[in-house]
Protein backbone atom coordinates (compact mmCIF):
# COMPACT_ATOMS: atom_id res chain seq x y z
CA UNK A 1 0.00 0.00 0.00
CA UNK A 2 1.50 3.32 -0.65
CA UNK A 3 2.69 6.06 1.67
CA UNK A 4 -0.16 8.46 0.74
CA UNK A 5 -3.08 7.28 -0.91
CA UNK A 6 -6.73 9.07 -1.86
CA UNK A 7 -8.63 6.10 -2.26
CA UNK A 8 -12.40 6.11 -4.36
CA UNK A 9 -12.53 9.80 -3.51
CA UNK A 10 -16.61 10.67 -4.47
CA UNK A 11 -17.20 14.92 -3.94
CA UNK A 12 -17.15 18.58 -4.95
CA UNK A 13 -18.24 21.43 -3.80
CA UNK A 14 -21.65 20.84 -2.50
CA UNK A 15 -23.67 20.64 -6.38
CA UNK A 16 -22.61 17.86 -8.40
CA UNK A 17 -19.93 15.40 -7.68
CA UNK A 18 -17.34 16.48 -9.54
CA UNK A 19 -14.85 13.30 -8.62
CA UNK A 20 -16.46 9.88 -9.04
CA UNK A 21 -14.72 7.19 -7.48
CA UNK A 22 -11.00 8.32 -7.93
CA UNK A 23 -7.91 7.42 -6.62
CA UNK A 24 -4.48 9.01 -6.27
CA UNK A 25 -1.56 7.09 -4.60
CA UNK A 26 1.89 7.78 -3.94
CA UNK A 27 4.74 6.46 -2.62
CA UNK A 28 7.94 8.24 -1.10
CA UNK A 29 10.30 9.06 -3.37
CA UNK A 30 8.37 8.89 -6.05
CA UNK A 31 6.90 11.35 -8.52
CA UNK A 32 2.80 10.68 -9.22
CA UNK A 33 0.95 13.23 -12.01
CA UNK A 34 -2.41 13.97 -12.40
CA UNK A 35 -3.19 14.35 -16.05
CA UNK A 36 -6.48 14.68 -18.25
CA UNK A 37 -8.50 17.03 -20.43
CA UNK A 38 -9.69 20.22 -18.83
CA UNK A 39 -12.49 19.84 -16.30
CA UNK A 40 -11.70 16.28 -15.61
CA UNK A 41 -11.32 17.10 -11.94
CA UNK A 42 -7.33 17.25 -11.87
CA UNK A 43 -6.76 19.89 -9.17
CA UNK A 44 -9.94 18.75 -7.51
CA UNK A 45 -8.72 15.43 -6.94
CA UNK A 46 -5.44 17.03 -5.42
CA UNK A 47 -7.62 19.58 -3.70
CA UNK A 48 -9.27 16.73 -2.00
CA UNK A 49 -6.62 14.40 -1.16
CA UNK A 50 -5.73 18.16 0.65
CA UNK A 51 -8.59 18.22 2.64
CA UNK A 52 -9.87 21.52 1.03
CA UNK A 53 -13.26 19.75 -0.10
CA UNK A 54 -15.47 17.40 1.52
CA UNK A 55 -16.11 13.69 0.38
CA UNK A 56 -18.68 12.23 0.46
CA UNK A 57 -17.82 8.76 0.10
CA UNK A 58 -14.00 7.44 0.18
CA UNK A 59 -11.24 8.00 2.34
CA UNK A 60 -7.11 9.75 2.39
CA UNK A 61 -4.77 7.79 4.65
CA UNK A 62 -1.19 8.92 5.28
CA UNK A 63 0.99 6.37 6.57
CA UNK A 64 -1.06 4.56 8.78
CA UNK A 65 -3.32 7.20 10.06
CA UNK A 66 -6.81 7.99 8.44
CA UNK A 67 -6.44 11.61 7.81
CA UNK A 68 -9.96 12.14 6.06
CA UNK A 69 -11.65 14.29 8.75
CA UNK A 70 -8.32 16.47 9.03
CA UNK A 71 -8.49 20.34 8.06
CA UNK A 72 -5.79 21.87 5.46
CA UNK A 73 -4.17 22.72 8.75
CA UNK A 74 -4.13 19.81 10.23
CA UNK A 75 -2.67 18.39 7.35
CA UNK A 76 -0.15 20.22 7.07
CA UNK A 77 1.25 19.48 10.74
CA UNK A 78 0.98 15.77 9.58
CA UNK A 79 3.71 16.65 7.12
CA UNK A 80 2.26 17.61 3.84
CA UNK A 81 2.91 20.83 1.93
CA UNK A 82 1.25 22.31 -0.76
CA UNK A 83 1.23 24.93 -3.44
CA UNK A 84 -1.28 26.40 -4.62
CA UNK A 85 -1.23 27.21 -8.12
CA UNK A 86 -1.72 30.96 -7.82
CA UNK A 87 -1.01 33.69 -5.17
CA UNK A 88 1.58 30.96 -3.81
CA UNK A 89 3.96 33.31 -2.02
CA UNK A 90 3.35 36.68 0.16
CA UNK A 91 4.22 39.02 -2.51
CA UNK A 92 4.74 41.74 -0.05
CA UNK A 93 7.35 39.82 1.58
CA UNK A 94 10.92 39.37 0.99
CA UNK A 95 12.24 35.91 -0.07
CA UNK A 96 13.68 34.94 3.27
CA UNK A 97 10.97 36.05 5.11
CA UNK A 98 8.53 33.99 2.42
CA UNK A 99 10.97 31.19 3.82
CA UNK A 100 10.67 31.89 7.44
CA UNK A 101 7.06 31.44 7.16
CA UNK A 102 6.49 28.41 5.86
CA UNK A 103 8.51 26.93 8.81
CA UNK A 104 5.97 28.93 11.00
CA UNK A 105 5.00 26.02 12.79
CA UNK A 106 8.27 25.02 13.39
CA UNK A 107 10.44 25.97 16.83
CA UNK A 108 13.44 24.46 16.07
CA UNK A 109 16.51 25.60 14.07
CA UNK A 110 14.84 26.36 10.49
CA UNK A 111 18.52 27.78 8.94
CA UNK A 112 19.86 24.65 7.93
CA UNK A 113 16.32 23.40 6.01
CA UNK A 114 16.76 27.56 4.55
CA UNK A 115 20.28 26.39 3.38
CA UNK A 116 19.02 23.24 1.72
CA UNK A 117 16.41 25.72 -0.17
CA UNK A 118 19.09 28.06 -1.32
CA UNK A 119 21.42 24.73 -2.50
CA UNK A 120 18.55 23.88 -4.21
CA UNK A 121 17.41 27.37 -5.68
CA UNK A 122 20.67 28.89 -5.89
CA UNK A 123 19.10 32.29 -7.59
CA UNK A 124 16.78 32.36 -4.27
CA UNK A 125 19.91 33.21 -2.41
CA UNK A 126 20.85 35.73 -4.11
CA UNK A 127 17.52 37.23 -4.09
CA UNK A 128 16.44 36.54 -0.44
CA UNK A 129 15.82 40.39 0.68
CA UNK A 130 13.67 41.22 -2.60
CA UNK A 131 10.03 41.30 -2.45
CA UNK A 132 8.56 37.33 -3.56
CA UNK A 133 6.44 39.92 -5.81
CA UNK A 134 9.14 41.63 -7.48
CA UNK A 135 10.29 38.53 -8.77
CA UNK A 136 10.20 36.57 -12.47
CA UNK A 137 7.48 33.86 -12.61
CA UNK A 138 9.51 31.08 -12.66
CA UNK A 139 12.12 32.28 -9.31
CA UNK A 140 8.09 32.94 -7.72
CA UNK A 141 7.03 29.27 -8.64
CA UNK A 142 10.89 28.57 -6.59
CA UNK A 143 10.12 30.73 -3.84
CA UNK A 144 6.79 28.75 -3.49
CA UNK A 145 8.05 25.52 -3.59
CA UNK A 146 10.83 26.55 -1.15
CA UNK A 147 8.07 28.14 1.00
CA UNK A 148 6.38 24.56 1.42
CA UNK A 149 9.86 22.36 1.44
CA UNK A 150 10.35 24.47 4.71
CA UNK A 151 8.25 22.47 6.63
CA UNK A 152 10.53 19.37 6.10
CA UNK A 153 7.39 17.47 4.61
CA UNK A 154 7.02 14.12 3.85
CA UNK A 155 4.57 14.76 1.03
CA UNK A 156 4.85 18.00 -1.63
CA UNK A 157 1.89 18.71 -3.57
CA UNK A 158 2.15 20.77 -6.51
CA UNK A 159 -1.19 22.44 -8.17
CA UNK A 160 0.48 22.90 -11.87
CA UNK A 161 4.12 24.81 -10.98
CA UNK A 162 4.24 25.16 -14.63
CA UNK A 163 2.01 27.54 -15.21
CA UNK A 164 2.46 30.60 -17.00
CA UNK A 165 6.63 29.68 -16.93
CA UNK A 166 8.52 29.46 -20.35
CA UNK A 167 9.66 25.85 -21.22
CA UNK A 168 13.06 26.45 -20.13
CA UNK A 169 12.01 27.21 -16.80
CA UNK A 170 9.45 24.56 -17.00
CA UNK A 171 12.35 22.16 -17.50
CA UNK A 172 14.64 23.74 -14.84
CA UNK A 173 11.78 23.63 -12.21
CA UNK A 174 11.11 19.80 -13.43
CA UNK A 175 15.04 18.94 -13.33
CA UNK A 176 14.31 20.71 -8.94
CA UNK A 177 11.52 18.80 -8.75
CA UNK A 178 13.70 15.30 -9.74
CA UNK A 179 16.05 16.61 -7.28
CA UNK A 180 13.27 16.51 -4.53
CA UNK A 181 11.70 13.35 -5.32
CA UNK A 182 15.54 12.13 -4.53
CA UNK A 183 15.27 13.25 -1.11
CA UNK A 184 12.81 10.35 0.08
CA UNK A 185 9.65 13.14 -0.38
CA UNK A 186 6.56 12.06 -1.66
CA UNK A 187 5.27 14.63 -4.50
CA UNK A 188 2.16 14.56 -6.11
CA UNK A 189 1.32 17.11 -8.66
CA UNK A 190 -1.03 18.01 -11.11
CA UNK A 191 0.15 19.17 -14.89
CA UNK A 192 -1.10 21.00 -17.72
CA UNK A 193 2.03 19.76 -19.84
CA UNK A 194 0.88 15.86 -19.65
CA UNK A 195 3.93 15.10 -21.92
CA UNK A 196 6.61 16.60 -19.88
CA UNK A 197 5.24 15.68 -16.30
CA UNK A 198 4.80 12.14 -17.50
CA UNK A 199 7.95 11.93 -18.79
CA UNK A 200 9.61 12.47 -15.26
CA UNK A 201 7.00 10.93 -13.49
CA UNK A 202 7.36 7.46 -11.72
CA UNK A 203 3.48 7.07 -11.52
CA UNK A 204 0.85 8.75 -14.02
CA UNK A 205 -3.17 8.83 -13.47
CA UNK A 206 -5.49 10.44 -16.36
CA UNK A 207 -8.69 11.46 -14.93
CA UNK A 208 -11.61 12.12 -17.16
CA UNK A 209 -14.54 13.80 -15.95
CA UNK A 210 -13.70 12.19 -11.99
CA UNK A 211 -12.70 9.08 -12.88
CA UNK A 212 -9.41 7.32 -13.28
CA UNK A 213 -9.27 6.68 -16.94
CA UNK A 214 -5.51 4.80 -16.92
CA UNK A 215 -3.15 4.55 -14.21
CA UNK A 216 -0.20 3.01 -14.71
CA UNK A 217 3.76 4.25 -14.79
CA UNK A 218 4.80 7.25 -16.59
CA UNK A 219 6.64 5.56 -19.26
CA UNK A 220 3.85 3.25 -19.84
CA UNK A 221 1.30 5.87 -20.12
CA UNK A 222 3.88 7.93 -22.55
CA UNK A 223 3.68 4.40 -25.03
CA UNK A 224 0.16 3.63 -24.48
CA UNK A 225 -1.12 4.66 -28.32
CA UNK A 226 -5.02 5.16 -26.98
CA UNK A 227 -3.26 7.73 -24.04
CA UNK A 228 -0.93 9.26 -26.32
CA UNK A 229 -3.77 10.16 -29.36
CA UNK A 230 -6.65 11.26 -27.26
CA UNK A 231 -4.69 13.10 -24.06
CA UNK A 232 -1.42 14.46 -24.99
CA UNK A 233 -1.80 15.26 -28.95
CA UNK A 234 -0.64 12.18 -30.67
CA UNK B 1 16.27 89.27 6.52
CA UNK B 2 14.67 89.39 9.91
CA UNK B 3 12.10 89.85 8.69
CA UNK B 4 11.93 86.48 6.40
CA UNK B 5 13.28 85.22 10.35
CA UNK B 6 9.93 86.74 11.57
CA UNK B 7 7.71 85.02 8.77
CA UNK B 8 9.17 81.54 8.92
CA UNK B 9 8.59 81.90 13.07
CA UNK B 10 5.00 82.97 12.57
CA UNK B 11 4.60 79.91 10.35
CA UNK B 12 6.15 77.71 12.31
CA UNK B 13 4.12 78.17 15.52
CA UNK B 14 0.93 78.47 13.75
CA UNK B 15 1.31 76.16 11.31
CA UNK B 16 4.31 73.73 11.04
CA UNK B 17 4.33 72.89 15.15
CA UNK B 18 0.26 72.56 15.74
CA UNK B 19 0.45 70.12 12.25
CA UNK B 20 3.44 68.35 13.82
CA UNK B 21 1.84 67.29 16.78
CA UNK B 22 -1.66 67.02 15.01
CA UNK B 23 0.00 64.75 12.23
CA UNK B 24 1.34 62.26 14.79
CA UNK B 25 -1.65 62.03 16.53
CA UNK B 26 -3.87 61.47 13.05
CA UNK B 27 -0.90 58.83 12.27
CA UNK B 28 -1.55 56.77 15.27
CA UNK B 29 -5.27 56.81 15.12
CA UNK B 30 -4.76 55.72 10.95
CA UNK B 31 -2.25 52.96 12.07
CA UNK B 32 -4.97 51.04 13.64
CA UNK B 33 -7.54 51.58 11.00
CA UNK B 34 -4.66 50.37 8.30
CA UNK B 35 -3.63 47.51 10.90
CA UNK B 36 -7.26 46.58 11.35
CA UNK B 37 -8.14 46.92 7.71
CA UNK B 38 -4.82 44.48 6.46
CA UNK B 39 -5.64 41.73 8.89
CA UNK B 40 -9.58 41.62 8.95
CA UNK B 41 -10.33 43.26 6.00
CA UNK B 42 -12.66 45.61 7.29
CA UNK B 43 -12.90 49.60 7.48
CA UNK B 44 -13.56 49.73 11.54
CA UNK B 45 -15.65 53.14 11.87
CA UNK B 46 -15.78 52.24 15.63
CA UNK B 47 -11.95 52.94 15.72
CA UNK B 48 -12.96 56.81 16.80
CA UNK B 49 -15.27 55.56 19.57
CA UNK B 50 -12.42 53.50 20.90
CA UNK B 51 -9.94 55.95 21.11
CA UNK B 52 -12.76 57.64 22.70
CA UNK B 53 -13.12 55.01 25.32
CA UNK B 54 -9.49 54.60 26.07
CA UNK B 55 -8.98 58.43 26.42
CA UNK B 56 -12.00 58.37 29.23
CA UNK B 57 -10.70 55.70 30.94
CA UNK B 58 -7.27 57.72 31.15
CA UNK B 59 -9.32 60.61 32.39
CA UNK B 60 -10.92 58.75 34.97
CA UNK B 61 -7.78 57.38 36.43
CA UNK B 62 -5.74 60.44 35.51
CA UNK B 63 -8.55 61.68 38.37
CA UNK B 64 -8.09 59.34 40.65
CA UNK B 65 -4.75 59.41 40.72
CA UNK B 66 -5.32 63.13 41.52
CA UNK B 67 -6.89 62.71 44.42
CA UNK B 68 -4.46 61.09 45.75
CA UNK B 69 -1.79 63.16 44.85
CA UNK B 70 0.00 61.05 42.39
CA UNK B 71 1.72 62.23 39.41
CA UNK B 72 4.91 62.78 37.79
CA UNK B 73 4.80 66.33 37.37
CA UNK B 74 6.73 68.15 35.26
CA UNK B 75 5.23 65.52 32.72
CA UNK B 76 0.98 65.31 32.65
CA UNK B 77 -0.42 62.45 35.11
CA UNK B 78 -2.35 61.18 32.47
CA UNK B 79 0.84 59.44 31.17
CA UNK B 80 0.87 57.85 34.36
CA UNK B 81 -2.76 56.74 33.41
CA UNK B 82 -2.49 55.55 29.79
CA UNK B 83 -1.51 52.34 30.61
CA UNK B 84 -5.09 51.80 32.20
CA UNK B 85 -6.36 53.58 29.42
CA UNK B 86 -4.92 51.29 26.60
CA UNK B 87 -5.92 48.23 28.72
CA UNK B 88 -9.33 49.51 28.90
CA UNK B 89 -9.37 49.78 24.92
CA UNK B 90 -7.64 46.10 24.46
CA UNK B 91 -10.61 45.20 26.93
CA UNK B 92 -13.43 46.52 24.73
CA UNK B 93 -12.18 45.75 21.71
CA UNK B 94 -11.53 42.22 22.58
CA UNK B 95 -15.72 42.17 24.00
CA UNK B 96 -16.76 43.75 21.58
CA UNK B 97 -14.72 41.38 18.66
CA UNK B 98 -15.62 38.19 20.70
CA UNK B 99 -19.34 39.51 20.84
CA UNK B 100 -19.64 41.09 17.40
CA UNK B 101 -17.52 40.39 14.98
CA UNK B 102 -16.21 36.75 15.92
CA UNK B 103 -19.81 35.41 14.76
CA UNK B 104 -19.28 37.29 11.43
CA UNK B 105 -16.13 36.21 10.63
CA UNK B 106 -17.29 32.45 11.15
CA UNK B 107 -20.04 33.62 8.81
CA UNK B 108 -17.51 34.47 6.36
CA UNK B 109 -19.68 37.33 5.88
CA UNK B 110 -18.99 40.28 3.03
CA UNK B 111 -16.67 43.47 4.59
CA UNK B 112 -19.89 45.29 4.14
CA UNK B 113 -21.56 43.60 6.58
CA UNK B 114 -18.34 43.72 9.02
CA UNK B 115 -18.74 47.51 8.10
CA UNK B 116 -22.21 47.95 9.52
CA UNK B 117 -21.40 46.19 12.43
CA UNK B 118 -18.67 48.09 13.27
CA UNK B 119 -20.86 50.97 12.64
CA UNK B 120 -23.28 49.31 15.24
CA UNK B 121 -20.23 48.93 17.75
CA UNK B 122 -19.55 52.77 17.00
CA UNK B 123 -23.01 54.09 18.78
CA UNK B 124 -22.89 51.35 21.13
CA UNK B 125 -19.43 53.19 22.58
CA UNK B 126 -20.39 56.37 21.74
CA UNK B 127 -22.98 55.60 24.35
CA UNK B 128 -21.06 53.89 26.82
CA UNK B 129 -18.68 57.07 26.85
CA UNK B 130 -21.61 59.82 27.10
CA UNK B 131 -22.99 57.52 29.52
CA UNK B 132 -20.21 57.49 32.02
CA UNK B 133 -18.08 60.52 31.33
CA UNK B 134 -21.17 62.95 29.83
CA UNK B 135 -20.73 64.51 26.07
CA UNK B 136 -19.32 67.69 27.81
CA UNK B 137 -15.80 68.88 27.33
CA UNK B 138 -12.93 67.38 29.77
CA UNK B 139 -9.54 69.09 30.76
CA UNK B 140 -7.24 66.70 32.21
CA UNK B 141 -4.12 67.97 31.30
CA UNK B 142 -1.96 69.10 33.98
CA UNK B 143 1.93 69.24 34.82
CA UNK B 144 4.12 72.21 33.06
CA UNK B 145 2.19 74.18 29.85
CA UNK B 146 4.99 74.70 27.65
CA UNK B 147 8.55 73.47 26.63
CA UNK B 148 9.81 77.28 25.38
CA UNK B 149 6.66 80.08 25.73
CA UNK B 150 6.20 82.84 23.11
CA UNK B 151 7.88 85.30 25.02
CA UNK B 152 10.99 82.94 26.10
CA UNK B 153 11.16 82.16 22.13
CA UNK B 154 11.46 86.26 21.20
CA UNK B 155 13.84 86.85 24.25
CA UNK B 156 16.24 84.26 23.52
CA UNK B 157 16.30 84.79 19.29
CA UNK B 158 15.61 89.09 19.41
CA UNK B 159 12.84 88.42 16.72
CA UNK B 160 9.77 89.84 16.68
CA UNK B 161 7.82 86.60 16.51
CA UNK B 162 8.01 83.37 18.85
CA UNK B 163 7.76 80.09 18.63
CA UNK B 164 5.56 78.72 21.57
CA UNK B 165 6.36 74.79 21.78
CA UNK B 166 3.39 73.37 24.55
CA UNK B 167 4.65 70.55 26.50
CA UNK B 168 1.45 67.96 25.14
CA UNK B 169 3.02 68.93 21.30
CA UNK B 170 6.72 67.73 21.87
CA UNK B 171 5.35 64.93 24.36
CA UNK B 172 2.91 63.65 21.05
CA UNK B 173 5.71 63.62 19.01
CA UNK B 174 8.46 62.28 20.84
CA UNK B 175 5.79 59.46 21.76
CA UNK B 176 4.46 58.71 18.56
CA UNK B 177 8.15 58.40 17.55
CA UNK B 178 8.50 56.08 19.94
CA UNK B 179 5.14 54.09 19.52
CA UNK B 180 5.68 53.74 15.50
CA UNK B 181 9.06 52.82 16.02
CA UNK B 182 7.76 50.14 18.49
CA UNK B 183 5.67 48.86 16.15
CA UNK B 184 7.59 48.59 13.09
CA UNK B 185 10.48 46.91 14.97
CA UNK B 186 7.46 44.39 16.05
CA UNK B 187 6.06 43.87 12.23
CA UNK B 188 9.21 43.73 10.77
CA UNK B 189 11.42 41.54 13.36
CA UNK B 190 9.09 39.49 15.29
CA UNK B 191 8.09 36.10 14.15
CA UNK B 192 4.11 37.44 15.03
CA UNK B 193 4.91 40.44 13.68
CA UNK B 194 5.68 38.89 10.31
CA UNK B 195 2.83 36.80 10.72
CA UNK B 196 0.86 38.77 10.75
CA UNK B 197 1.60 40.41 7.72
CA UNK B 198 1.98 37.32 6.28
CA UNK B 199 -1.52 36.86 6.90
CA UNK B 200 -2.33 40.59 5.44
CA UNK B 201 -0.81 39.63 2.53
CA UNK B 202 -2.13 36.07 1.53
CA UNK B 203 -4.85 34.49 3.83
CA UNK B 204 -4.77 31.34 2.02
CA UNK B 205 -1.57 30.34 2.19
CA UNK B 206 -0.93 32.23 5.64
CA UNK B 207 -3.36 29.32 6.67
CA UNK B 208 -1.46 26.74 4.90
CA UNK B 209 1.53 27.77 6.40
CA UNK B 210 0.24 27.06 9.86
CA UNK B 211 -0.43 30.15 11.02
CA UNK B 212 -3.05 30.64 13.48
CA UNK B 213 -5.84 33.29 12.69
CA UNK B 214 -7.07 33.40 15.82
CA UNK B 215 -4.18 34.88 17.63
CA UNK B 216 -3.19 36.96 14.36
CA UNK B 217 -6.47 38.56 14.58
CA UNK B 218 -6.31 38.40 18.93
CA UNK B 219 -2.90 40.39 18.30
CA UNK B 220 -4.35 42.76 15.87
CA UNK B 221 -6.83 44.45 18.02
CA UNK B 222 -4.21 44.73 21.07
CA UNK B 223 -2.34 46.58 18.85
CA UNK B 224 -5.07 48.63 17.36
CA UNK B 225 -6.92 49.23 20.45
CA UNK B 226 -3.55 49.88 22.41
CA UNK B 227 -2.48 52.73 19.37
CA UNK B 228 -6.39 53.90 19.55
CA UNK B 229 -5.46 54.33 23.32
CA UNK B 230 -2.61 56.41 22.92
CA UNK B 231 -3.83 58.70 19.97
CA UNK B 232 -6.53 59.43 22.07
CA UNK B 233 -5.05 60.62 25.13
CA UNK B 234 -2.29 62.21 22.72
CA UNK B 235 -4.89 64.16 21.23
CA UNK B 236 -7.12 65.16 23.87
CA UNK B 237 -3.82 66.43 25.97
CA UNK B 238 -3.03 68.37 23.26
CA UNK B 239 -6.87 69.74 22.84
CA UNK B 240 -9.32 68.90 24.90
CA UNK B 241 -11.72 65.35 25.18
CA UNK B 242 -14.63 65.68 23.90
CA UNK B 243 -16.55 62.36 22.89
CA UNK B 244 -18.46 64.23 19.36
CA UNK B 245 -14.83 65.38 18.29
CA UNK B 246 -13.63 61.65 18.82
CA UNK B 247 -16.29 60.42 16.30
CA UNK B 248 -15.56 63.25 14.18
CA UNK B 249 -11.71 62.14 13.68
CA UNK B 250 -13.06 59.25 11.92
CA UNK B 251 -12.89 60.91 8.67
CA UNK B 252 -9.60 62.79 8.79
CA UNK B 253 -7.89 59.38 10.31
CA UNK B 254 -9.77 57.28 7.14
CA UNK B 255 -8.79 60.12 5.03
CA UNK B 256 -4.93 59.44 6.53
CA UNK B 257 -5.31 55.75 6.13
CA UNK B 258 -6.74 55.64 2.43
CA UNK B 259 -3.94 58.60 1.13
CA UNK B 260 -1.07 56.76 2.42
CA UNK B 261 -2.61 53.43 1.21
CA UNK B 262 -4.98 51.42 3.30
CA UNK B 263 -3.20 47.89 4.98
CA UNK B 264 0.51 49.66 4.74
CA UNK B 265 1.46 51.09 7.98
CA UNK B 266 4.01 53.58 6.26
CA UNK B 267 1.11 55.60 3.98
CA UNK B 268 -0.84 55.11 7.71
CA UNK B 269 2.27 57.84 8.97
CA UNK B 270 2.59 59.62 5.87
CA UNK B 271 -1.08 59.87 4.97
CA UNK B 272 -1.27 61.32 8.70
CA UNK B 273 0.86 64.14 7.81
CA UNK B 274 -0.22 65.00 4.43
CA UNK B 275 -3.76 65.46 5.91
CA UNK B 276 -2.90 67.51 9.23
CA UNK B 277 -0.67 69.82 7.37
CA UNK B 278 -3.02 70.27 4.60
CA UNK B 279 -5.71 70.53 6.96
CA UNK B 280 -3.64 73.53 9.05
CA UNK B 281 -2.19 75.12 6.32
CA UNK B 282 -5.83 75.45 3.85
CA UNK B 283 -7.19 77.16 7.29
CA UNK B 284 -4.08 79.39 8.23
CA UNK B 285 -4.46 82.96 7.65
CA UNK B 286 -1.62 84.14 5.97
CA UNK B 287 -2.14 88.07 6.31
CA UNK B 288 0.28 88.80 9.06
CA UNK B 289 2.72 85.96 7.28
CA UNK B 290 2.27 88.15 4.22
CA UNK B 291 2.81 91.32 5.89
CA UNK B 292 6.19 90.23 6.82
CA UNK B 293 7.24 89.23 3.52
CA UNK B 294 5.90 91.68 0.54
CA UNK B 295 6.48 95.03 0.42
CA UNK B 296 4.01 97.49 2.31
CA UNK B 297 2.39 98.89 -0.83
CA UNK B 298 1.41 94.86 -1.32
CA UNK B 299 0.46 93.81 2.08
CA UNK B 300 -3.17 92.49 2.59
CA UNK B 301 -6.04 94.03 4.06
CA UNK B 302 -8.26 90.91 3.98
CA UNK B 303 -7.37 87.60 6.44
CA UNK B 304 -5.99 85.69 3.79
CA UNK B 305 -7.41 82.67 4.40
CA UNK B 306 -8.18 79.49 2.38
CA UNK B 307 -10.89 78.27 4.15
CA UNK B 308 -12.60 78.97 7.36
CA UNK B 309 -11.54 76.82 10.57
CA UNK B 310 -14.99 75.76 10.42
CA UNK B 311 -14.79 73.97 7.54
CA UNK B 312 -11.59 72.00 7.88
CA UNK B 313 -12.97 68.73 8.04
CA UNK B 314 -13.96 69.81 4.15
CA UNK B 315 -9.80 69.17 3.28
CA UNK B 316 -9.91 65.92 4.05
CA UNK B 317 -13.10 64.99 2.79
CA UNK B 318 -11.98 66.37 -0.55
CA UNK B 319 -8.45 65.06 -0.19
CA UNK B 320 -10.13 61.46 0.27
CA UNK B 321 -12.35 62.14 -2.66
CA UNK B 322 -9.74 62.93 -4.99
CA UNK B 323 -7.27 60.21 -3.99
CA UNK B 324 -10.02 57.61 -4.22
CA UNK B 325 -11.00 59.32 -8.02
CA UNK B 326 -7.08 59.45 -9.32
CA UNK B 327 -5.29 57.10 -7.23
CA UNK B 328 -7.31 54.85 -4.78
CA UNK B 329 -4.58 52.74 -4.04
CA UNK B 330 -3.00 55.42 -2.48
CA UNK B 331 1.06 56.56 -2.16
CA UNK B 332 2.36 53.39 -0.88
CA UNK B 333 -0.18 51.56 -3.42
CA UNK B 334 -2.02 49.89 -0.63
CA UNK B 335 -5.22 48.03 -1.06
CA UNK B 336 -8.68 49.16 -3.41
CA UNK B 337 -11.54 49.93 -0.94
Amino acid sequence: MSFLIGEAMTGGYGGADILRGCTIEVDRGEIAVIVGPNGAGKSTAMKAVFGMLNLREGQVRLGDTDITGLSPQDRVKQGMAFVPQTSNVFAGMSVQENLEMGAFLRRDDISVTMEQVFELFPILAEKRAQAAGELSGGQRQQVAVGRALMTQPSVLMLDEPTAGVSPIVMDELFDRILEIRNTGIAILMVEQNARQALNIADRGFVLVTGENRFTDTGEALLANPEVRRSFLGG
Amino acid sequence: MIDILNALALFSNFVIVPALAYGSQLALGALGITLVFGILRFANFAHGDLMAFGTMVVILVTWLFQSWGIGIAPLPTALLALPFGILGAVMIALVADRAVFRFYRKQKSKPIIFVIASVGVMFMLNGIVRFIIGPDDQAFADGARFLITFREFKELTGLGEGIAVRQTQALTVVVAILVVSALFWFLQRTRTGKSMRAYSDNEDLALLSGIDPDRVVLVTWIIAASLAAIAGTLYGLDKSFKPFTYFQLLLPMFAAAIVGGIGQPLGAIVGGFVIAFSEVTITYAYKKFLRYLLPDDMAPDTLVQLLSTDYKFAVSFIILVVVLLVRPTGIFRGKVI
